[in-house]
């Protein structure tokens, strides 16, 4: 009796909440509802193929979302689009692979890591190559700060954004001089078995695909401690929420944002090497494409929301793994760019809302 | 009413500016400087930076995706001016000869150039408004990447376009070629009758005075109810919509106009290089376009036209002349490494530090705004009084 009076209240009181929505937010339960259903029916016919799909998305979306913390952090606090950080990430990537070589401007300081190398000295090129890419690009990131954007903070903001169009250029070029215009092999350091090889063929996981989530975890993990645990991170949420009452509180602001710019490098840095390693190649103008889709991953989350871009970041890497297998891959970009207009006609802010993580989790 | 003085002053740069530019041909030919096919490029370019002006220096919209206009722009002259659509045989008013050499008749859509001028104007507005439709909500940075979204999901529609459904519609990454020459009957000069590529100079005037007609209709914009419509929606949107501006229609407006002469500049350009491909409407052609605006002086529109001059002329007279300077002055001081030094490699390191530089050297523009300026100026007084510069 009561049960069934209970359901019926949730009922009309649904039937209530579908009355009073907009149509167009209407409009986008059904889309969203459409497409669920449509890869549902994929997933009955052929399950085993939908999950390495969105398996390999979700390995993807966590090289996304590693750059696309870079762009929301940076965001966050001096509400700048960092247009040289895509290629930051390209940086790392090359910085990666010359450590694997062991040959840096022409001195050999150790015979290059490759798949013949012993289990143990693979485990150390790839921490080394990790280690050493996410330190420089940490750095290069505070040196672009301190030149390009640190002396225009009271400028336009627009003037800013040229100047980060210009660093992009700048960083593109040192890659295209240091390494050529040509894709550069990785060495395959991480075996490409499948991990169920013994029990199902079925589903394709990779070590390849653990590996990049075994280093991306951690570093969630850390970072999230920084911002949550550290006197630093406190520091860094109080100038995003506001910059002149933290001046008045003692807080740095120019430190802090020096240590934002930092975090994002180190991120961009691991995320490099890990591309370079899951996917075997790089390239110089690799950070456009990639630096593009992680600012649509941060957009999507709601830029300057920190979970926003691992959210943001996972579900566009799943949204092109879907595409590729069943739509196909030459319309990849445009589908995910069409995701990224959708949401934001009908979440202006984003999925998660911007900016609430970096100020202490609160809600607008 | 005002003094002979005062009007020399208002109308004799311009005045005298626009004598030198339509000399320009005669002086080109008697000094042999060849500069013809890179001046054209560059007055493109200043119709492509003065449309963004209108989004961006005027309205305050962000744009990213400027270069999808621009594109569409180009594709309506392939479609309808070129053999591309070979099932159809259609001419009207086109300056070709009704028959190809072989005496069969020309297959595809045939337009009169300057009629599709107008219809690509059309085109790109409407697109315009297409895409400025969804951003209306949008505040900032989000607008802005809501426009790069649609700047990359056309040019990717363009590269697809090969087999839509099985149809062939733009051809893929080959492009549309052999683009009719525009062309005007009535003048007796064979050159006028058809444009070709040994004398480039009815290109050059169409496109001068196609830059004369948007500077006309930018300053009468910028001095219109809607151009100070737009000032206030870029000052202060909710105050704006207090005072009865009209939020939706005004920025619609900003779309539109900006689309159209983007989609002029396109046809034009189409029509003038022959032959298009998706690759010549990359993302990196809306960032130079946003560059000439943002360096020039946003809203200024002499710093506007100046900025794509720079920009451009940087990018087709300074950097190779660098080149040949720096290896010069390494023979002079027999320096094998500048007399071998490969500049041509580090052209975009350079444009990339120029642009830094320039910014650096002036945040607000070679030729600022002035009602801008002064806003900044009383933004930072605000700020200093108050000490909170950033320390």
């Amino acid at each position: 009796m009561t049960t069934t009076q209970e359901a019926k209240s949730r009922g009309a009181a649904l039937l209530d909440g579908i009355k009073a929505s907009s149509w167009s937010s209407r409009l986008a339960v059904a889309i969203v509802a459409a497409l669920v259903v449509l890869l549902l029916i994929q997933a009955v016919q052929d399950p085993g193929q939908f999950v390495s799909q969105l398996l390999i998305g979700i390995t993807n979306g966590a090289i996304i979302a590693l750059i696309a913390l870079g762009y929301t952090l940076v965001y966050g606090i001096v509400e700048l689009i960092n247009f040289a950080h895509g290629d930051n990430f390209m940086i790392g990537s090359f910085v990666g692979v010359t450590v694997l070589s062991g040959t840096f401007l022409g001195l050999g300081f150790f015979a290059p890591i490759d798949a013949g190398s012993g289990a143990g000295i693979k485990i150390v090129g790839v921490i080394l190559a990790l280690i050493v890419a996410m330190i420089a690009c940490g750095l290069i990131n505070v040196g672009i700060e301190r030149i390009a954007y640190k002396p225009l903070r009271n400028s336009p903001r627009l003037a800013v954004l040229i100047t980060a169009i210009g660093m992009s250029f700048i960083l593109q070029n040192l890659g295209l001089v240091w390494k050529g215009p040509s894709q550069i092999s990785f060495p395959g350091l991480i075996s490409d078995a499948n991990i169920f090889a013994g029990i199902t063929d079925a589903v394709a996981y990779r070590w390849k695909d653990l590996f990049v989530i075994l280093v991306t975890v951690p570093l969630l993990i850390g970072l999230s401690y920084f911002i949550r645990g550290t006197r630093q991170g406190k520091a860094m949420r109080a100038v995003a929420q506001d910059k002149e009452a933290a001046a008045m509180m003692g807080i740095n602001v120019n430190r802090t944002i020096s240590v934002a710019f930092l975090l994002g490098g180190i991120l961009a840095g691991a995320s490099g090497v890990m591309f370079g390693l899951f996917n075997g190649t790089t390239v110089f103008d690799l950070g456009f494409r990639q630096g593009l889709y992680a600012f649509t991953a941060a957009v999507l989350g709601g830029i300057g929301n920190l979970t926003g871009a691992v959210v943001g970041g996972i579900l566009i890497g799943i949204i092109g793994a879907m595409n590729d297998q069943y739509i196909g891959v030459r319309w990849t970009d445009v589908v995910i760019f069409t995701v990224l207009i959708l949401v934001l006609v009908f979440r202006p802010r984003g999925l998660l809302g911007d900016r609430s993580a970096v100020q202490g989790g609160g809600g607008e | 009413m005002a003094s002979p003085g005062a009007t020399l002053k208002r109308f004799g740069l311009p005045v005298g500016l626009i004598l030198l530019a339509f000399l320009f041909p005669l002086i080109n030919g008697v000094t042999g400087a060849n500069l013809m096919f890179p001046v054209i490029v560059v007055a493109v370019y200043v119709m492509l930076a003065l449309g963004l002006n209108i989004v961006v220096g005027f309205a305050g919209l962000l744009d990213l995706g400027f270069v999808a206009f621009y594109a569409l722009g180009a594709y309506v002259v392939g479609w309808f001016a070129s053999s591309h659509f070979s099932d159809v045989s259609f001419r009207f008013l086109s300056a070709l000869p009704a028959q190809s050499v072989t005496g069969r008749e020309l297959p595809g859509i045939h337009v009169s150039f300057w009629l599709l001028l107008l219809v690509a104007g059309v085109f790109s507005g409407l697109w315009g408004v297409i895409i400025g439709a969804p951003t209306l909500r949008l505040r900032g940075d989000y607008l802005a990447v809501v426009t790069l979204g649609f700047g990359e999901i056309i040019p990717r529609f363009f590269i697809n376009g090969d087999n839509i459904f099985g149809y062939n519609l733009t051809n893929g990454t080959v492009g549309i070629k052999g683009i009719d020459s525009p062309g005007i009957a009535f003048v007796p000069s064979r050159a006028w009758q058809q444009f070709g590529t040994l004398d480039l100079s009815p290109w050059y005037y169409t496109i001068l005075v196609l830059v004369l007609i948007t500077v006309f209709v930018n300053i009468r914009l910028r001095d219109s109810r809607l151009g100070r419509a737009w000032v206030a929606v870029r000052e202060d949107e909710t105050a704006a919509a207090a005072m009865g501006v009209n939020l939706v229609t005004t920025k619609l407006w900003a779309y539109a106009l900006g689309a159209v002469f983007g989609g002029l500049a396109g046809a034009f350009y189409g029509a003038f290089i022959k032959s298009i491909f998706p690759s010549s409407f990359s993302f990196n052609v809306s960032v130079l376009v946003l560059c000439m605006v943002i360096l020039g002086g946003m809203g200024n529109i002499y710093g506007v036209i100046l900025g794509a001059i720079v920009l451009q002329g940087i990018n087709f007279y300074l950097l190779p002349q660098l080149n040949e300077w720096v290896h010069a002055i390494g023979e002079a001081l027999s320096n094998p490494f500048l007399a071998a030094v490969d500049l041509p490699k580090y052209n975009f390191f350079l444009f990339g530090v120029l642009l830094v530089v320039m910014m650096l050297l002036r945040p607000e523009g070679i030729i600022p705004n002035r009602q801008r300026q002064e806003e900044l100026r009383e933004g930072d007084e605000d700020d200093s009084a108050t000490g909170l510069t950033n320390a």
